[in-house]
């Protein structure tokens, strides 16, 4: 009967998922999961590496920064990206950062306010204040645009303005990096924080968003990178213990030079001169 | 006969069909008007670069087709399968069989993400696949299943009974009434159930970051990571900056691989309804 | 029912199998099911064996890293955007099947089916990139801020309206061509047929298709998490940002550990409830409707 078939395919499918199984397992082949901030750079150093490399592999997948540091104690992975630094209960792995990042906060263009202080920002956030006008803008709603619980980004900035989350009282909350800058860039009253390399590339592209200076340093890449800007954060690639063979090599490569190219082209900051 | 309750009901209609066209008009339009500009021969044919800014989709569009053959390959006998059990086996109100039909309904309403964080627990760990093509092409069929079984044995159930009875007073078997009556009737439904299943399939992204994951190498077997063109739809407009016009251009890819893939499904059913109805 | 049982000659003998195991394939179809939830349960447990499941409901707020798991403002927002969804789609989608069966001449409703599978096949990223950019600040224009319970329901109302058009066509397609005649030489007009006897025929398949269509509103991830605005509070107004479930998943994954994330995928086990609940609901709606 002509029914059989179908079995036939479905057991071949079968049968064919238990060989791939067996044949993933390789030792040319690195695998790395974790952070989505981190993941397109490390998939471009990848790259750079397997061509400097023949025959190696680097498989790169994302998840976020909590999957690389689950997948990387589990031994899943051979190394695991993360988007901050590690915290208190992470002492078993090791931080490489090959880059830093910066947060500044956005505006929509047509905004006429040009600076607001450290305090300004904390009321804006809790709701004290609630229009533009009472910080000398037109008499605009602000719309507060947060990140969500969790992201690197938020605990960066509740940790500089020395905010709770639950104080915060938000009209949207986001979780990527440019859906906080397109929230911004369609909405006139909207302040929001995003990663300043992004936000400068998107602001000299016309997209209508601008950075305000944060405690007197202007938001710009220069300044993250001689560590003026007071918000920032490494880039790092994480290790269960010290890391050996082809791990080794792909860490020290991620963070020598060779790559300042890359970390620039994906709009973050090199930490090797 | 043309009453005034007739004549507002005929408008309405083609007012409700003006309206989801012109959405789906504008919608297009947008894509169109920021994509377009981007899209080339060697756009299909090339290799992403620098995240996806610039450079092709050639790798994941493989990927993407990959994946999609998996799902199918799973989804079609086993749904079929299903379909053809809950119609023609069970009694609309036997007890095993409603159960079926209520966990199937449930499933349908899985939020992907959530089939995404299974896949990888089921098919990734446990059954070993690693991020691979064949673990994501496997949990998109468990994705497609409910919609594909539902809709097909919707089809069946409709096919009326006098081709039922026809069939037996002739002395067919079930297997080849089957084949060669009941399938052929319902084809519109199952090929309905299938555009839609893989519609969804192709225009996934939760359910595949994890599984088949982010890798946009040009995968080698099943078994490589390959990252889906609505993977690479979501990476470029949400996480990489300056990646709009690359995003619009590949959702533009999509939609036309889509079309292709839909046409191909309506010729494929036209061909096997005439060809079956006239060999019985 | 009309099968007389199998009689034992040979000629039957493929039939003898035939049925077993396609019972055997639908059972492992909805065997997913029984995998998916044991999935969702054991990731949950870190949470769910604390005891005192009430606080999930009576926490005011939902702060994971300050220990509050109030999950139940995401659940009303969930069931509002749903149902605002399938309100607005439902009609929508009925009177789009209604026009591509009845009323377009063969070649557009050709057309208009190919255009109604497109729509289907669109990623849901691209439907929220598109109310993001072009939907959200229009609405922001009128009804700051803009991403909110309307914009959310806008967006999922044109994502599941070709479900329910592709599927309540599909059912008015099945509907025998002779009963329409039939009706129609009683003199009724156009609408009296479509009315009175296309749409009670084709009944079971609609709903089923307004079923599948909330179910999937009620799943929607990625569309919603871009234009609903994520926060997390109960759904006063319209124009209010509120988070579904979903959403709640895929915004915080990423970066959850410990009893966070198992909060996470408790808000994916009381979605699957929610829609278990709805899917046995409109069962028991459609078998009280027609007995068999």
């Amino acid at each position: 009967m002509k029914a059989s078939r179908w079995f036939e395919q479905l057991a071949a499918v079968t049968i064919l998922a238990g060989v791939a199984g067996v044949a993933s397992a390789s030792n040319d082949r690195l695998v790395l999961t974790g952070s989505s901030t981190v993941a397109p750079l490390v998939s471009e150093i990848g790259k750079r590496f397997e061509k400097q490399n023949p025959g190696i592999r680097v498989d790169v997948q994302t998840g976020g920064s909590s999957r690389g540091v689950a997948d990387t104690r589990s031994g899943l992975v051979n190394i695991g990206m993360v988007s901050r630094a590690l915290n208190s209960g992470e002492h078993d792995l090791v931080a490489h950062a090959i880059a830093m990042d910066g947060v500044g906060i956005i505006l929509h263009r047509s905004n006429p306010v040009q600076t607001l202080t450290d305090e300004q920002v904390k009321a804006i956030y809790r709701g004290q204040i609630t229009h533009w006008s009472e910080v000398g803008g037109k008499d605009v709603r602000i719309t507060v645009v947060n990140k969500a619980e969790g992201r690197s980004t938020l605990e960066l900035f509740l940790h500089h303005f020395a905010l709770k989350n639950s104080e915060i009282k938000a009209q949207v909350v986001i979780g990527e990096n440019q859906q906080g800058i397109k929230t911004v860039a369609g909405n006139p009253g909207a302040v929001g924080y995003v990663s300043i390399g992004t936000a400068e590339y998107e602001a000299a592209r016309g997209t209508p968003i601008k950075l305000l200076p944060m405690a007197g340093v202007a938001a710009t890449v220069d300044n993250i990178r001689d560590g003026r800007f007071p918000l920032s954060r490494p880039l790092n690639l994480v290790t269960k213990g010290a890391p050996t063979g082809l791990a080794k090599r792909f860490i020290e490569f991620a963070r020598s030079g060779a790559v300042n190219d890359l970390v620039e082209a994906q709009f973050f900051v090199p930490l090797a001169r | 006969m043309h009453t005034l309750s007739d004549r507002a009901f005929t408008l309405s209609i083609w007012g409700a069909a003006a309206l989801g066209a012109a959405a789906f008009l504008w919608l297009l339009g947008d894509l169109a008007w920021h994509g377009m500009a981007h899209l080339s021969w060697s756009f299909l044919v090339s290799e992403p670069l620098n995240a996806g800014r610039s450079g092709g989709i050639a790798p994941i569009l493989v990927s993407t087709l990959l994946i999609l053959a998996v799902a199918l390959a799973a989804a079609i006998p086993l749904g079929l399968g299903a379909a053809i059990w809950l119609a023609e086996y069970t009694r609309r109100s036997g007890a095993l069989g409603r159960s079926i039909r209520l966990s199937l309904d449930v499933l349908a309403g899985i939020p992907s993400i959530v089939f995404g964080l299974f896949g990888n627990a089921f098919f990734c760990v446990f059954l070993g696949l690693g991020f691979s093509i064949l673990s994501g092409g496997l949990t998109l069929a468990c994705m497609i299943l409910p919609i594909f079984i539902r809709t097909s044995e919707a089809g069946l159930s409709a096919v009326s009974d006098d081709w039922r009875h026809n069939a037996a007073a002739l002395g067919m078997t079930r297997a080849s009434v089957l084949w060669h009556v009941l399938l052929p009737a319902a084809a519109p439904a199952v090929i309905c159930g299938l555009m839609l299943g893989i519609g969804r399939a192709t225009a996934e992204t939760a359910a595949l970051i994890f599984t088949s994951g982010y890798v946009d190498r040009m995968p080698e077997s099943l078994s490589d990571s390959g990252r889906a063109l609505a993977v690479h739809i979501y990476d470029l407009s949400m996480n990489v900056t300056g990646g709009d016009s690359a995003a619009y251009a590949s959702a533009l890819v999509l939609i036309v691989l889509i079309v292709f893939i839909n046409t191909g499904a309506l010729a494929l059913s036209d061909r096997w309804l005439t060809r079956r109805i006239t060999a019985t | 029912m009309i099968w007389s049982k199998p009689s034992s000659s040979s000629r039957w003998h493929a039939d003898r199998w035939l049925e077993p195991s396609l019972g055997l394939l639908a059972m492992g179809a909805a065997l997913i099911l029984l995998l998916v939830l044991a999935f969702l349960l054991h990731e949950a447990w870190p949470l769910l064996s604390e005891g005192d499941l009430l606080h999930l409901f009576t926490d005011g707020g939902w702060y994971p890293l300050e220990g509050h798991f109030g999950l139940l403002p995401m659940l009303w927002a969930t069931l509002a955007a749903a149902l605002g969804a399938v309100l607005l789609a439902g009609p929508l989608g009925l009177a789009s099947a209604i026009f591509q069966q009845f009323y377009a001449p063969s070649a557009l409703a050709r057309l208009y089916r190919t255009v109604l599978a497109l729509l289907a096949g669109i990623p849901s990223v691209v439907y929220g990139l598109w109310g993001l950019t072009v939907l959200v600040p229009l609405i922001a224009r009128w009804q700051p801020p803009g991403a909110s319970l309307f914009a959310a329901i806008l967006i999922l109302a044109l994502m599941i309206l070709p479900t329910i058009a592709l599927t309540s066509a599909s059912a008015l397609a099945a509907v025998p061509k002779a009963w329409l005649q039939g009706a129609a030489a009683l003199g009724l007009t156009r609408k009296g047929v479509i009315m009175g006897v296309a749409i009670p025929a084709a009944r079971s398949g609609i709903l089923g298709g307004i079923l599948l269509a909330s179910a999937r509103a009620l799943g929607e991830t990625m569309a919603v998490l871009m234009v609903a605005g994520n926060v997390v509070q109960n759904p006063t107004g319209l124009f209010e940002p509120v988070r579904v479930l979903t959403a709640n998943i895929a915004l915080e994954m990423a970066y959850a550990t410990g009893t966070h994330r198992a909060g996470l995928f408790a808000s994916g086990l009381l979605l699957t409830l929610l829609v278990l609940a709805l899917a046995w609901m409109a069962a028991r709606i459609t078998r009280s409707a027609h007995p068999v």
